[in-house]
């Protein structure tokens, strides 16, 4: 899976950033009792997921069995070990969502992007996820896309609120 | 501060000590409370709800729970049965239940506590979780399909090993034991000591069978098979049908092996005193030259794959001796190969061992020569009496037999080699008195015996030299020994590591003693107990006054440490990942 | 760093600003002074409210009044459901859902010629041809604001402010004036009890960890709201953090630790920002370091960013997940005061626990107990969210009725559609029905009713809402969110989850509901902690509620709400349709088929259900039955 590709100067040194910059996160951690997750919100904020190899970094950084980090990662929802699409849909599943009808948008939006709760699209474009509360109670049912976040939905808005990130 | 407290189990008082929990106090009492995720030392997290007990309105797990003064504990009511009976019938509707061929059926703690809670349907049933099967490891075989989730192996692997190859992962139903990203057992920092499948309380962790491959070789009739019995062994096999703990087995055992068809009959002892000469003769040189210094044994395959994973860059202290049943393997396929006339690509090399990391061990590419692997095959103790058992060889009213010669003839110092300390006593017996030319007036060094974690002995040889030994067992001790020398804060020549604690005789090949069992009787002490017995009955106790030995080294070898035994008799070790 | 007398300074200096935002009708004076208030919180941020603020900044300079008006971004005003909202004091005119674009009429009308902007007005406060003032209105008036005070009043982003609303005084009169135990014996006799779920009282909590000899303590602020529906804990920690900062010091003084933690939701970036800021503005203005206040008392907080895990409410858990390690309870005793983070002992209080502290020091322990019910003093706050008019955060007095906080406070369901039910403590609660509307809204009662406070949550369900749905909603969720660790909870729920699921897919049988009610039993009794002790309470709840729901769905395989998929299927009311063939189109398993101009029919057997017809019908022609 892991073909070899040829590599320009620019996402190497973009590669070799991102490192420096696990590196000076686990520095400014590796000193504080408990390092391992917040040094994991760093990675997951440096590269939008946790990469196995920076991970392996990590393990020998704070002298963990990679075992270890693999249960704590995996146990959190927030971490992911996946890649995610240009634009992460989360549909709220709070329980003042559900109520007013969320799991009909996040049908819809199944629908539309042919793709499961928590899969990507082929064009990565949209990963879909349901998520907890996301606490915007008042606007149910909610969704964000990105930063953006689309309030008082229905599923027939879905399509059109799509289009605006097609 | 009090030190003992009053409780109340059952309606009956009774005092215990602070610091004692409700299932000890009330195992005391004999009151028995069933468990299945406890198992003393090594995990005590509470989590399969089945040894509950009520303390005022609520239901406590018992193994955590500590006495507390005037505690009213209720073991037998309507409320902790029932909950006790739920919990049982929810794993069992997560377990593959295919009990009959199961390898722990009959010795299955989910099934012993689910026949004493007099469970006969299972109410509730639904989507099972993982079944994943993991055949890749030679040594181990996992099956998520039979895993309850208890954490016991966890806390062998983790806590206790300190190897940490497997972890829980993931969270809720979609829980599971896994390796770093759910990758192969084979792939991972696994050292094949097999003590998670010691911890395990059901059939989700055994060895990687190798019987039906044996079988195969003894029913070729073209083949020439030969089979050598670790000392481990004969220690424990007996338990397997029903014998206590600590009995000697040895003669039986050589008589059913024979009765299995084996062609000769051999004693790893013989590889045991050939290691002696090999590595005290090593140690020696390395004393004088100063190299390479402390001289670390390697007969352990697990504490040898540790090291590669774990402290790469000190390999070279690592003995360069392969262990005693691939320097057998490696001498019935040449030595006793060309004295008998047999072409030693007929010759097929069965090792019983109290071990899973030897099956892992024989595979090993070092350990081959004209690619010819030493030992052809590994199977564990519990594999040796399941062919027994197979054959219908009633073990118990075999009559004593004895090994073949010449290389079935071990000393009373091979012998313990299957206890902590006993290399390190083997080899300090030869090397006292190949340095000093006299013989020991007592030859028990009993400061390197016994069951304490890391051990530390100083003899002074007659020409003034002192070798500071160590002896740990456990590779969670190991570890922390490393970690003192590389702070500079322990130094040594020699130390002897074995993987399990306690030594082979615990070894993650033995019989599985189950929770409740290990809390009544001291396993490795009544085993252990055996092996120093079955040395002092020994004629020859020193390595070095093996007569046939002396006759390997005169007729083939040559001279310790000579270029052939270099060939034949030593190896080297591979870097690996810390992943 | 800051002594009490420059606490007072600034105190003195920063005073007018908070006059300013009181009701006092027209304002008056030679300035003419306005300010006007802009929610922040994250519902109204969600709608854009950073926009509005920049526009109003905009057109306040073009029309060059900046000296006779303020513009404030304020913590959450608590009726989301009308957001953007904005506040003009000093008349409290209330403006509802304002968008970018009304902006330059706001500002001209009320700021510059003072005369109210009459289309974006709340409707609530229309009465006649007068104005109210918001806190008159029905949703305002019965609420007693203590843990949401400052909300909406302060700019959360300025240290002073908040010292000029009487901050960081509490700190002041407990390290000057008040010994550990005064403090403690404070909190006890006040009956605070803790917000987050369990309901210990918090002074005794504080007691256990003070009265332990050991160095080194910790106090911990649970900021990980993770009860789907609840969200004051965020509103707080975004309106009013230094009221969090300030109690955690408290206690820490009175349990003799040095150290806080708070562990707080990665999914509140809004809470996290302003919370780090909050304690950078602590630090330099030394209310918190090695010598607070020049008292001598040290304390220090650090933040903690939670994962994802609602079971790391639970103390153990929390604790565990702060070390660095998998969020798994484990049993107590030990209790975390005498054996809690790293083996020492700890006090967890949440947050809104904490933000009553400061009130309670400063108004003292007969004020606070002098509020709510005999065994359960002060406030609550709750998120009225589902099917009610004004969904939002409300704080109200305990021993109120739901009715009152439902249809008062909440203005009833929407739509003139029925009340069915009130779920109340998420997923750890159970639901009630009319019949329970008159009940006061305290502890005990909710208890022993079968639903519990929880950390707030109440959800209001009306006819359309399908209570085995509901269960089975919340089973989904705590199924996910167990931790895997013990048996009755691991595997239990899941089994639960799965009879409800065939249930509501009219698989179920009479047998399934006796397992269901007898397995839940075995959940709550043989749980390790409080996430699986509570599990079953939805569906205990329903059953006893809702027996003959759940019996329709077994016996007469119907959803009479017409919720559960499969038990429901579309029809075309052939006197609606108009035949504009838009179902068909739409319809992504070809089961709908038809003449243009003539009605269409669906297909039964080819139908999937998916309510896409449903859904983008103009004419209502296609029905559920």
């Amino acid at each position: 899976m892991e073909q070899q590709q040829t590599c320009s100067s620019e996402e190497i040194a973009e590669a070799d950033a991102k490192l420096a910059k696990v590196q000076l996160a686990i520095e400014q951690f590796k000193m504080i009792k408990g390092a391992l997750i917040p040094v994991l919100h760093e990675v997951q904020d440096i590269y939008g997921y946790l990469p196995e190899q920076v991970l392996k970094v990590v393990a020998t950084e704070l002298n963990l069995p990679l075992s270890e980090i693999y249960g704590v990662a995996s146990f959190y929802h927030f971490f992911s070990f996946t890649p995610k699409g240009e634009n992460v849909i989360h549909v709220c599943m709070g329980t003042a969502c559900y109520i007013k009808g969320a799991q009909a948008v996040l049908d819809r939006l199944s629908t539309e992007l042919k793709v499961p709760v928590q899969g990507t699209t082929e064009d990565n474009k949209f990963t879909l996820e349901a998520t907890r509360c996301l606490g915007a109670c008042g606007l149910a049912p909610v969704m964000t896309i990105g930063e953006k976040v689309h309030g008082r939905l229905i599923p027939n808005a879905v399509p059109k609120i799509l289009n605006e990130y097609k | 501060m009090l030190n003992t407290i009053n409780i109340m189990i059952d309606g009956i008082e009774t005092k215990v000590a602070k610091g004692t929990t409700v299932l000890e106090a009330a195992r005391d009492l004999d009151i028995h409370i069933p468990s299945l995720c406890y198992l003393k030392g090594v995990n005590h997290s509470s989590s399969c709800r089945v040894c509950v007990v009520e303390v005022g309105p609520r239901l406590i797990a018992s193994c955590t729970l500590k006495a507390e003064e005037g505690m009213k504990i209720q073991t037998n009511t309507k409320k902790v049965r029932e909950a006790r009976k739920t919990s049982v019938e929810l794993l069992l509707s997560d377990h593959d239940r295919e009990c009959l061929s199961c390898s722990r059926s009959g010795g299955c703690e989910l099934q012993t506590v689910s026949n004493d809670l007099n469970i006969r349907t299972v109410t509730y049933v639904g989507e099972k979780s993982s079944q994943e099967k993991d055949y890749t490891s030679p040594s181990i075989f996992r099956d998520a399909s039979k895993c309850i989730l208890c954490g016991r192996c966890v806390g062998a692997c983790g806590t206790m090993q300190t190897v940490g190859a497997i972890n829980f992962a993931k969270r809720g139903f979609d829980t599971v034991i896994s390796t770093a990203f759910g990758r192969p057992l084979e792939e991972s920092t696994c050292v094949n000591c097999g003590q998670c499948i010691m911890a395990c309380p059901v059939g989700a962790l055994t060895e990687h069978e190798n019987i039906n491959d044996v079988w195969n070789a003894l029913e070729n009739a073209s083949k020439y098979v030969v089979v050598q019995t670790a000392p481990a062994v004969r220690v424990a096999l007996g338990e397997e049908f029903g014998l206590p703990v600590g009995t000697r087995v040895t003669g039986k055992m050589v008589a059913a092996l024979r009765k299995l068809g084996f062609d000769k009959v051999f004693d790893t002892n013989f590889g045991a005193d050939l290691t002696i000469m090999e590595e005290g003769t090593e140690l020696i040189s390395r004393i004088t030259s100063g190299q390479n210094l402390p001289l670390m044994t390697s007969c352990c395959p697990g504490w040898v794959k540790f090291m590669e994973h774990n402290f790469p860059d000190r390999l070279d202290n690592l003995s360069t001796c392969k262990s005693p049943h691939e320097m057998e393997g490696a001498m019935v396929k040449s030595y006793f190969a060309k004295k008998m006339g047999i072409d030693p690509k007929n010759i097929v090399v069965v090792s019983i061992m109290p071990c899973t990391a030897k099956k892992f061990e024989g595979s090993r590419e070092e350990l081959s020569n004209e690619s010819m692997q030493d030992v052809d095959w590994v199977l564990t103790t519990r594999e040796l009496a399941a062919m027994i058992k197979e054959a219908g060889i009633d073990f118990v009213n075999l009559k004593g037999e004895t090994f073949d010669s010449p290389i079935g003839e071990g000393s009373g110092a091979a012998v313990i080699f299957g206890a902590t300390g006993g290399v390190a006593e083997a080899a300090l017996r030869t090397v006292f008195e190949i340095t000093s030319g006299k013989d020991l007036e007592t030859i028990e060094y009993t400061a390197v015996r016994g069951m304490d974690g890391i051990k530390e002995n100083v003899i002074e040889l007659p020409n003034g030299q002192k070798i500071r030994t160590a002896v740990v067992h456990g590779l969670g001790n190991a570890r922390k020994l490393m970690e003192a020398m590389e702070r500079g804060e322990k130094a040594y020549e020699f130390i002897e590591v074995m993987a399990c604690v306690g030594g082979c005789i615990t070894g993650g090949g033995q019989p599985i003693v189950d929770a409740r069992t290990s809390e009544r009787i001291d396993i490795k002490a009544e085993r252990a107990k055996a092996i120093y017995t079955e040395d002092e009955a020994q004629t020859v106790r020193k390595s070095h006054k093996n007569p046939y030995i002396t006759a390997l080294y005169e007729e083939f070898l040559g001279t310790p440490n000579s270029h052939l035994a270099h060939e034949l008799l030593h190896t080297h070790y591979v870097k690996r990942s810390k992943f | 760093m800051k002594l009490l007398t420059d606490l007072d300074a600034i105190r003195a200096l920063t005073q007018g600003r908070l006059d300013n935002r009181k009701i006092t009708g027209e304002p008056t004076g030679s300035i003419q002074f306005r300010s006007v208030m802009v929610c922040g919180g994250t519902g109204c941020t969600s709608s854009d409210s950073n926009k509005i603020i920049a526009a109003l900044e905009k057109e306040v300079l073009n029309h060059g009044i900046q000296d006779k008006v303020e513009v404030v971004r304020t913590g959450c005003f608590g009726l989301c459901e009308l957001g953007p909202v904005v506040i003009v004091y000093p008349e409290g005119i209330f403006y509802s859902c304002v968008e970018v674009k009304d902006i330059p009429n706001l500002v001209e009308q009320h700021l510059l010629n003072g005369k109210p902007y009459e289309k974006k007005i709340y409707e609530k406060t229309k009465q006649g041809g007068e104005i109210l003032n918001f806190e008159e209105t029905d949703f305002y008036k019965k609420q007693v604001r203590i843990a949401l005070h400052n909300c909406g009043v302060i700019d959360p982003e300025v240290i002073d402010e908040y010292i000029a609303s009487d901050g960081y005084k509490a700190l002041g009169k407990v390290l000057m004036t008040m010994s550990r135990q005064e403090v403690i014996d404070t909190m006890k006799q006040s009956g605070l009890r803790g917000r987050g779920g369990g309901g210990f009282n918090t002074g005794l909590k504080w007691e256990f960890a003070s009265k332990q000899e050991k160095d080194q303590k910790y106090v911990i602020c649970n900021a990980d709201e993770g009860d789907p529906g609840a969200f004051m804990d965020r509103s707080i920690l975004e309106g009013n953090p230094h009221s969090v900062i300030e109690a955690m010091a408290i206690a820490g003084y009175a349990i003799g630790s040095n150290q806080g933690f708070i562990y707080l939701r990665a999914e509140y970036p809004i809470a996290v920002q302003r919370f780090v800021k909050a304690l950078d503005q602590a630090r330099e203005y030394g209310l918190l370091g090695d010598n607070v206040l020049g008292t001598g008392f040290k304390f220090n907080i650090d933040v903690r960013l939670g994962a994802g895990a609602f079971v790391c409410g639970e103390e153990t858990a929390l604790m565990h997940s702060i070390e660095g390690h998998r969020g798994m309870p484990t049993p107590k005793p030990p209790f975390p005061a005498v054996e809690g983070l790293w083996g020492q002992p700890t006090i967890i209080n949440n947050v809104e626990t904490l933000a009553n502290v400061a009130q309670i020091i400063l108004n003292g322990a007969q004020w606070y107990a002098s509020i709510g019910t005999e065994k359960s003093k002060g406030t609550k706050v709750f998120a009225l969210g589902g099917k009610v008019v004004n969904t939002g955060l409300v704080e109200v007095p305990m021993g109120i009725t739901l009715r009152e906080v439902i249809f008062e406070i909440g203005g009833g369901i929407p739509d003139g559609k029925k009340f069915k039910a009130v779920q109340t403590g998420g997923p750890s609660g159970g639901c009630l029905t009319e019949e329970h509307l008159d009940c006061t809204i305290d502890f005990d009662t909710l208890t022993s009713l079968g639903s519990m406070m929880g950390s707030g949550g109440m959800i209001i369900m009306d006819e359309d809402t399908c209570m085995v749905d509901v269960a089975r909603f919340y089973l989904d969720f705590t199924k996910d969110e167990s931790c895997g660790k013990c048996t009755p909870c691991r595997i239990g729920t899941k089994r639960l989850l799965e009879m409800l699921d065939k249930i509501t897919e009219g698989k179920g049988t009479i047998d399934d509901l006796e397992k269901l009610e007898n397995l839940s039993f075995q959940i709550k009794n043989a749980s390790l902690c409080a996430l699986g002790q509570t599990a079953p309470n939805p569906v205990l709840s329903t059953i006893k509620y809702f027996r003959q729901e759940y019996m329709s769905h077994i016996v007469d395989k119907k959803c009479k709400a017409g919720v559960c998929k499969s038990l429901i299927s579309y029809e075309i009311d052939a006197d609606l349709c108009r035949g504009c063939s838009l179902c068909a189109r739409k319809c992504p398993s070809d089961a709908i088929t038809g003449e243009l101009k003539e009605p269409y029919v669906i297909d039964t057997v080819a139908c999937i259900k998916c309510g896409v017809c449903f859904d983008v019908c103009k004419f209502k022609a296609v029905v559920i039955v």
